[in-house]
């Protein structure tokens, strides 16, 4: 299995309406599957701060965090929030290529 | 002699407002800790860093402490605040200047 279907196999447990998730490692130094972009909207996030909303999705992605992936950029909404932004998400800012 | 694990809790009590990040705010080693020291840094309060990148022990031990894998990692009065993404959120919706201020004010 790829590293972006196994991301996207993980994700499904948050039930999300919608999910994207986009291999930017191209842009980067670190190897094919590297750094990844991950765009979730589900109900599950309604109420929680987004530093809890991101450690929900860290939580089910350690394993793809220890082997290999350097860089997760995630935009995790609640519908409602995805309504109100037109269903846009920010673009990712280059990596350096430091810190190993 | 302490033990990594209480250095990275006396950095986070003692500092209000502390950014966990690759290289300085002079020179970032990593577009994400560049992007979050920018936002920081207009909010225009003091804040202390460290870069982890000379610090090979807290790089290992904060992600376990922090239940956050990645860097850079903003932490204001004690509490995670978060990465990159979340940052330039609160920036950009003008949050993060004045959560920054209440806690130095603190």
């Amino acid at each position: 299995m790829s590293m972006q279907a196994h991301i996207e196999a993980q994700l499904a447990e948050l039930a999300p309406l919608y999910l994207a998730v986009e291999n930017e490692s191209h842009q980067h130094s670190k190897g094919t599957d590297s750094h990844f972009k991950i765009t979730l909207v589900s109900e599950v996030f309604a109420g929680l701060l987004p530093v809890k909303r991101h450690q929900k999705v860290y939580a089910l992605l350690a394993q793809a965090l220890n082997s290999g992936v350097h860089a997760l950029a995630l935009h995790l909404y609640t519908p409602e929030e995805w309504q109100a932004r037109q269903q846009e998400r920010p673009d990712s800012p280059g990596c350096y290529g430091g810190g190993h | 002699m302490s033990t990594t694990l209480e250095t990275i809790q006396e950095q986070i009590q003692a500092n209000p407002v502390l950014l966990y990040m690759k290289g300085t705010p002079q020179l970032p080693q990593c577009g994400f800790s560049a992007q979050a020291v920018q936002a920081v840094m207009a909010c225009g309060e003091r804040f202390a860093y460290v870069n982890i990148l000379e610090h090979p022990d807290i790089r290992a031990e904060l992600p376990k402490y922090a239940n956050w894998p990645t860097f850079p990692q903003l932490w204001i009065s004690g509490e995670l605040v978060g990465g990159c993404d979340i940052i330039t959120e609160l920036a950009q919706q003008g949050e993060l200047e004045p959560m920054i201020k209440a806690a130095v004010a603190a």
